[in-house]
């Protein structure tokens, strides 16, 4: 689904962070990407949602659409939302004026008109926020709240996830959502993205500890250090790191 | 970023008619002010309030106190008076109105002509300094009420024009006001009898052609007891490098229980983005809640001008009487604003409510300066405000200037005011999400406004956030 060969990316007129990355995501997958701070974590997770402050210097990522490789790196930011990329944001950004069900349906719309599927009307969609809101575990009030405006972080990053339950992503980038998460919080949001995976989509999660991973299983697990993976592993490198460090993981590369 | 936002967009009403036009010569003096009474065939009172004001006028100095910067204006360097020569002989129909200006209209969205004007709303359009004409005056007539020109209102209307004019907005009220006094053009009348309430809409489309001309209209509107109306203006005006001069005055009344809604959608020409031409839109408009329980609305959405100074204002007089102001204004390029609104509270019980909403881009200034005051007899008066302002970019300037005189102690005034920034980030997160920045922007802008763009009637709330996407495309994108 995914295919990353040697991205190579930069802060606009910045040194270079990701030094040439290789990274292949079949869908089924969910993936960990670990990570000391300053390793280009999130950077790789804004480099491939698009974001304007970045600017890739090399490398190719090929994301498949109706499974045909497509140029990700090529498309606008909102291309790649319709294509069914999705990043849950690490520091999730504050809309005030606009409420959270008017952004979820303009959002959601925005997709079906690009995926060339008739707009959902506004009971259909309740009914579908409710069932989401379920999932993760918020009440109803969080709907009419401006999106994220005076959110605590834990409901910061329960919105985000809520935001990707209803768009339904194919590839869903979570940079560091278990951060600034109490244990209840990280309970049910773990609980909700192990829901929401399927055999049709792929999970890609950004993490500096392996707290969220007590609870989600990874496929498969990468270190990355000083933008470069160093190394790949099933979910026992996740326990490794935890408790060796990643200076161990540097010593083994 | 896509190519379509990365050019600018052209101002779509920047074009100019081309019809043969009667200019006074350039300049002021008591015979301008005269002539132009003479040319409209007025009651000698109207020559008497215009040479009144003229001569207080001629002695005033220009006040600089705005948070606005521009050249002095000379004063003899305008044509005080421009009209289509097709109008000279005053067409008796729309039949008889010269089609390049019908045309002109028609472009402008505000079709005249009865197949395709719009059904909801009767228009008086004018055209330099005078009014081409008003639509479905026959339909308002059988209900008593009286929809025309400033001009037509004086000649067949003079004791209402008489009992009314200047009582809200005196002739020395202040220096652009006592120009305005002694040179206006044309404008709207309206009045609206006891018990009436107007069915339709009621517009007035400003339109500027000539050059080097300046528009002085003057619209009075009269709600009697227990009457209401909704009417709505709009302006635009040709692309030019010159600045041109746009010194109006409305004045409202309202009498027991009457209640009048006022709502502008302004897009005057702003000047191009080096700050060359434009419009100086300097305007008092002024309502008197005169009588108990009475309402006065204002909803403006200045998106236009190069320089906009004007403070739609309520004088809360009858007891119960309420004031309402909610304002959008938009600043792009070198665009200035100053704009807010007093609230004068005099009778009893009275209650004010203000919502004023910023956007500032590109190199612009946006100033909200606003008054609320309570005057010693006027217990229980509440007054809500709410100022808000966004910046687009980092070259733009916002402030907020609001003045309290509180003369009652039991008065309750609550202020809120926010400021804000469209970020990369925002439009960032939201593109992530699947919106393009357009629909970004949209979204944004939309919630900033929602409260205001609420307040206007509908067909005018979809052309307001239309014109505000249009515009801030140009400094997002």
């Amino acid at each position: 689904m995914l295919k990353i060969r040697d991205l190579k990316a930069r802060v606009v007129d910045g040194p270079e962070i990701l030094k040439g990355i290789d990274l292949d995501v079949n869908a089924g997958e969910i993936h960990a990407v670990m990570g000391p701070n300053g390793s280009g974590k999130s950077t790789l997770s804004r480099v491939l949602a698009g974001h304007p402050d970045y600017e890739v210097t090399g490398g190719t990522v090929a994301f498949d659409v109706n499974r045909e490789p497509q140029d990700l790196l090529a498309m606008e930011p909102h291309e790649r939302a319709c294509a069914g990329v999705f990043l849950a944001f690490q520091y999730p950004v504050e809309v005030a004026g606009v409420s959270n069900t008017v952004f979820l349906r303009s959002a959601f719309n925005a997709i079906c008109k690009a995926q060339g599927v008739p707009p959902i009307d506004a009971f259909d969609f309740r009914d579908l926020l409710a069932e989401k809101l379920e999932l993760i575990g918020m009440d109803e009030s969080y709907l009419e709240r401006p999106v994220n405006l005076d959110f605590s972080g834990g409901e910061k990053k329960r919105n985000e996830i809520l935001q990707m339950a209803v768009l339904a992503p194919r590839l869903a980038i979570l940079d560091e959502t278990d951060s600034g998460l109490d244990v209840d919080s990280l309970r049910i949001v773990s609980e909700g993205v192990k829901r929401l995976s399927t055999p049709h989509n792929a999970t890609l999660m950004i993490t500096h500890y392996q707290r969220m991973l007590q609870y989600i299983t990874p496929d498969i697990v990468h270190v990355l250090m000083d933008g470069r993976i160093v190394k790949t592993g099933d979910h026992t490198l996740a326990e490794a790191v935890e408790t060796r460090g990643y200076d161990w993981v540097k010593e083994a590369a | 970023m896509d190519a379509i936002a990365d050019r600018p967009k052209e101002y779509k009403y920047g074009f100019v008619t081309d019809v043969e036009t009667e200019k006074f010569p350039k300049g002021l003096n008591e015979e301008t002010v005269r002539a132009i009474s003479a040319r409209k065939n007025e009651p000698d009172f109207l020559l008497e309030f215009r040479l009144n004001a003229f001569r207080w006028w001629q002695e005033q100095e220009p006040p600089r106190w705005a948070h606005v910067e521009f050249p002095p204006i000379d004063f003899q360097d305008i044509h005080y008076y421009a009209a289509p020569k097709s109008m000279e002989d005053a067409p008796q129909s729309l039949d008889d109105v010269d089609p390049e200006l019908l045309r002109t209209f028609d472009r402008l969205g505000v079709p005249l002509h009865e197949r395709e004007r719009l059904a909801g709303v009767a228009v008086d359009a004018v055209f330099d300094s005078v009014s081409v004409g008003t639509t479905h005056q026959d339909i308002l007539a059988e209900m008593g009420v009286i929809f025309c020109s400033f001009s037509e209102a004086a000649q067949k209307h003079p004791e209402l024009v008489k009992k009314y004019l200047g009582t809200v907005v005196p002739p020395r009220d202040n220096f652009y006001a006592a120009l305005n006094s002694a040179v206006f053009s044309d404008g709207s009348f309206v009045f609206v009898p006891k018990g009436v309430q107007c069915p339709i809409d009621l517009s007035t489309y400003f339109r500027i052609n000539a050059s080097n001309t300046g528009q002085f209209e003057r619209t009075l509107i009269v709600a009697e007891e227990g009457a209401s109306v909704s009417y709505v203006e709009g302006c635009t005006a040709p692309m030019r490098d010159e600045n041109q001069l746009h010194a109006a005055i409305v004045e409202l009344v309202a009498l027991d229980d009457a209640s009048i809604k006022y709502s502008t959608v302004q897009n005057w020409y702003g000047g191009d983005e080096e700050g060359r031409g434009g419009i100086y839109n300097f305007v008092v408009k002024r309502g008197r809640c005169e009588g108990a329980r009475s309402k006065i609305s204002w909803t403006q959405v200045e998106a236009g001008s190069a320089i906009t100074w004007k403070y739609p204002s309520v004088i809360l007089k009858g007891d119960d009487s309420v004031g309402e102001f909610y304002s959008v204004a938009l600043t792009n390029n070198k665009m200035q604003a100053d704009t807010g609104t007093k609230m004068i509270h005099i009778g009893k019980n009275t209650s004010s409510t203000i919502i004023s909403k910023g956007i500032s881009c590109d190199q612009s200034k946006n100033s909200y300066r606003g008054l609320v005051k309570v005057t010693p007899g006027a217990s229980g008066a509440r007054n809500y405000s709410q100022c808000d302002s966004m910046l687009v970019g980092d070259g733009c300037e916002a402030n907020t200037f609001p003045y309290l005189e509180i003369h009652n102690k039991d008065a309750v005034i609550e202020h809120e005011a926010t400021t804000s920034r469209i970020s990369d980030e925002q439009l960032f997160y939201l593109q992530s999400r699947g919106l393009d920045s357009e629909a970004a922007i949209s979204l944004l802008v939309n919630g900033f406004c929602k409260e205001v763009f609420k307040t206007l009637p509908l067909e005018f709330s979809v052309e307001a956030v239309k014109l505000l996407e249009m515009k801030l495309e140009d400094s997002v994108g």
